[in-house]
């Protein structure tokens, strides 16, 4: 996924210039036709024999619709705090030099690696009402573990590298002198931040961030330990499927996974047309 | 607004880029540093603009101290080599930035911010160009878009560090002219950086030439081109040989010869004579001269450069001739006098040693050099 929202743009813009376009071109379509053109294309074709007034009435059930609501809810406020200290995390490991440095920068790589499920049981662990977070912030009022909040933080956490990851290398990039410009026209170190050096990051930021929401509605693992799965309050849509694929249902679970489908395509389209207009204004001419 | 810099000290860790620097610049004037690679010149435009704080020493604007300000505070306009343009904001947008971070109280209307914005535009010639990104430009736009947007905040002293170095000889030298006519136009204090000599001399008002962390000396074009004070400065601007003489009784002596140049007030022993190309005449007939084969020969604009072998032991000297003059082919033998020259004594360092200080300009601010005359015959 990151290589075709990446680079499909580039090439078709400049195709003449590497040789072997033709080729390449090729493959990457038979390539993308075989892995993920096809699979997807069976679950169109599933959920167009449904007959469309089934279809709606499948998808309009409420507790369809509230656990598409809780999936794109969460996915995408998890998105937006890992966008927010995504970019703090970079900027740190970016422009400081401090003991463990490495060790944090290997962190950020962790959820990748860990198996899901693992970090539901321990994220749950962590947060339930006996837990170590549990215990000390059950009595202030908040509940985490079982509930939509839970989800959100299990997202947060499968979705840590994909901000750190994209914005990281631009930041690296940023000329110190274009801070320094700033600072003799006379910004603040505020104004800097976020007139100067903040915009020029939206287009990775975008990247990372659209990542991280895509990964987070399609998560699984991680969420049902911590969710609870409460019908209605904590269900999210991935769990919904399989639970009619249990019932046998097949039906509603094509259906579900018809309308998951066509919502994340046209908001990741709708993120890298924002972004493909961004970075066509600026791009890096040496 | 003057600028006075007063015995400014600056190290990197323990090594001094820049050592007891003094130097006073009057408002408006037009100053140009040069130097090689590596004495110092952005340091001390950085520590200008506080950039940098220096490790001693202090910097005066006006009659105020301004080790005091931030450089926020200090109101200067800063124009980078690499130009540090905002590329996600359009030109009018980059131009204006200045006027628009200013805290509410000093900041004109956004009417009158994008008119400043588009006069400067049209001062730079970027007229038509303001909604486009500097992504966009050609190199020689963007550097006119860093300087209008150094100028829009009406800085107390523009700083320009190699304002032409990424750009092609062609544009550097319409921007140069460009650069002066503004300069003319507007009255701000302007130092800029260069390590292109014919760049300095041409454009500004007076020349500060630095060697390793230390002014070797400041004067206007003139000065420094006619009256090199020393060595280095001989050597880094424009051409010049460098001859290992004797002096006895007052006369100067190459090898075996008087060469029928006199420094009358001169103690005997060795010196190095300094002349460049074209302060020569040619002689028929040598009684007292210097004379040697040419063994190479080359075309240079509107006149010929050649150069002679005076002899086993000394890097050859390059003269330059009209191209009618130097009519005669290679190999033939060719005797001349300079025309003005200038005899430079170091301590220590004997004649092998000419060469290497000629071509390695870096090791010559070493030496202590003494001016012992100058005529022009
Ligand atoms: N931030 C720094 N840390 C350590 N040393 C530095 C730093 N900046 C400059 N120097 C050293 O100070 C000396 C002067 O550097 P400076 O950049 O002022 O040279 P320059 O005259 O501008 O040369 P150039 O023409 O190559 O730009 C150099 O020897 C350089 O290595
Ligand atoms: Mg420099």
């Amino acid at each position: 996924m990151t290589d075709t929202t990446k680079t499909a743009p580039w090439r078709f813009r400049q195709p003449s210039v590497l040789p072997g376009f033709g080729l390449s071109l090729g493959i990457t379509l038979s390539w993308l036709v075989l892995i993920v053109l096809i699979p997807l294309s069976g679950l169109v074709f599933r959920a167009s024999g449904l007959g469309w007034s089934d279809f709606v009435a499948l998808t309009l059930d409420p507790r369809t619709l509230n656990a598409l609501k809780i999936s794109f809810g969460t996915a995408f406020l998890a998105a937006v705090i890992n966008l927010i200290f995504g970019v703090i995390l970079a900027w740190v490991l970016v422009r400081y030099r401090f003991p463990g440095k490495r060790v944090i920068d290997a962190m950020v790589d962790l959820p990748f690696a860990l198996p899901t499920a693992v970090a539901g049981i321990a994220l749950t662990t962590l947060y339930a009402p006996n837990g170590w977070i549990g215990q000390v912030i059950e009595p202030l009022g908040l509940k985490v573990a079982f509930t939509p909040a839970g989800i959100v933080v299990a997202l947060i956490f499968v979705g840590l590298p994909f901000v750190v990851r994209t914005v990281q290398p631009i930041m690296e990039e940023i000329d110190k002198e274009v801070e320094e410009a700033a600072a003799t026209l006379g910004a603040s170190r505020f104004q800097t931040i976020s007139r100067v050096l903040l915009p020029g990051l939206m287009p990775a930021g975008l990247t990372g961030f659209a990542l991280a929401f895509a990964r987070g509605v399609g998560e699984y693992g991680s969420v049902i330990f911590i969710a609870g799965n409460l019908p209605y309050v904590s269900e999210i849509a991935p769990l919904l499927i399989v639970i009619r694929l249990e019932e046998f249902n097949y039906a509603a679970a094509t259906a579900i996974a018809a309308v998951m489908l066509a919502i994340s395509f046209a908001m990741l389209l709708f993120i890298n047309s924002i972004q493909a207009w961004s970075r066509r204004r600026y791009v890096y001419v040496a | 607004m003057d600028v006075r810099v007063h015995n400014i000290r600056k190290e990197f860790g323990r090594f001094p880029a820049l050592d007891d620097v003094s130097l006073d610049i009057r408002s408006g004037e037009l100053i140009a540093l040069l130097g090689p690679s590596g004495s110092g010149k952005t340091t001390l435009l950085r520590l200008v603009a506080g950039l940098e704080s220096p490790t001693g020493g202090t910097i005066f604007f006006g009659d105020e101290d301004a080790s005091q300000k931030t450089v926020q505070q200090r109101n200067i306009g800063f124009v980078f080599q690499h130009y540090a343009l905002f590329r996600h904001m359009t030109v009018l947008d980059n131009v204006a930035f200045g006027l628009k971070v200013r805290p509410g109280h000093r900041r004109p209307p956004a009417a009158e911010i994008r008119k400043r914005a588009l006069d400067l535009l049209e001062l730079v010639q970027l007229s038509g160009l303001d909604k486009r990104y500097p992504a966009q430009l050609s190199g020689g736009q963007r550097q006119r878009v860093a300087l209008a947007r150094a100028m829009a905040v009406e800085p107390n002293v523009l700083l320009l560090d190699e304002p032409f170095g990424a750009l092609d000889a062609q544009v550097r030298k319409e921007l140069r002219k460009w650069l002066r006519e503004i300069h003319d136009r507007t009255g701000h204090t302007t130092i800029f950086v260069t390590h292109d000599q014919e760049e300095a001399l041409e454009l500004a008002d007076r020349v500060v030439v630095m060697s390793k962390g230390a002014i070797e000396q400041v004067g206007t074009p003139d000065e420094i081109y006619d009256h090199p004070v020393s060595p280095f400065v001989y050597g880094f601007i424009g051409q010049s040989n460098c001859l290992a003489v004797t002096l006895q009784n007052g006369e100067i002596w190459f090898e075996d010869r008087p060469i029928g140049l006199r420094a009358p007030a001169e103690p005997d022993g060795p010196a190095n004579l300094h002349f460049r190309p074209h302060d020569i005449e040619l002689i028929d007939g040598c009684g007292g001269c210097l004379a040697g084969l040419v063994t190479a020969s080359r075309r240079v604009a509107g006149t010929r450069h050649l150069e002679l072998d005076l002899g086993r032991t000394h890097p050859p000297v390059e003269i330059e001739l009209p191209p009618e003059r130097a009519a005669a082919g290679d190999h033939s033998r060719i005797a001349f006098r300079p025309t003005k020259w200038k005899l430079f004594r170091d301590g220590e360092r004997q004649t092998e040693d000419e060469k290497a200080e000629q071509q390695d300009v870096e090791e010559s601010g070493e030496t202590e050099a003494f001016e012992l005359a100058r005529t022009g015959t």
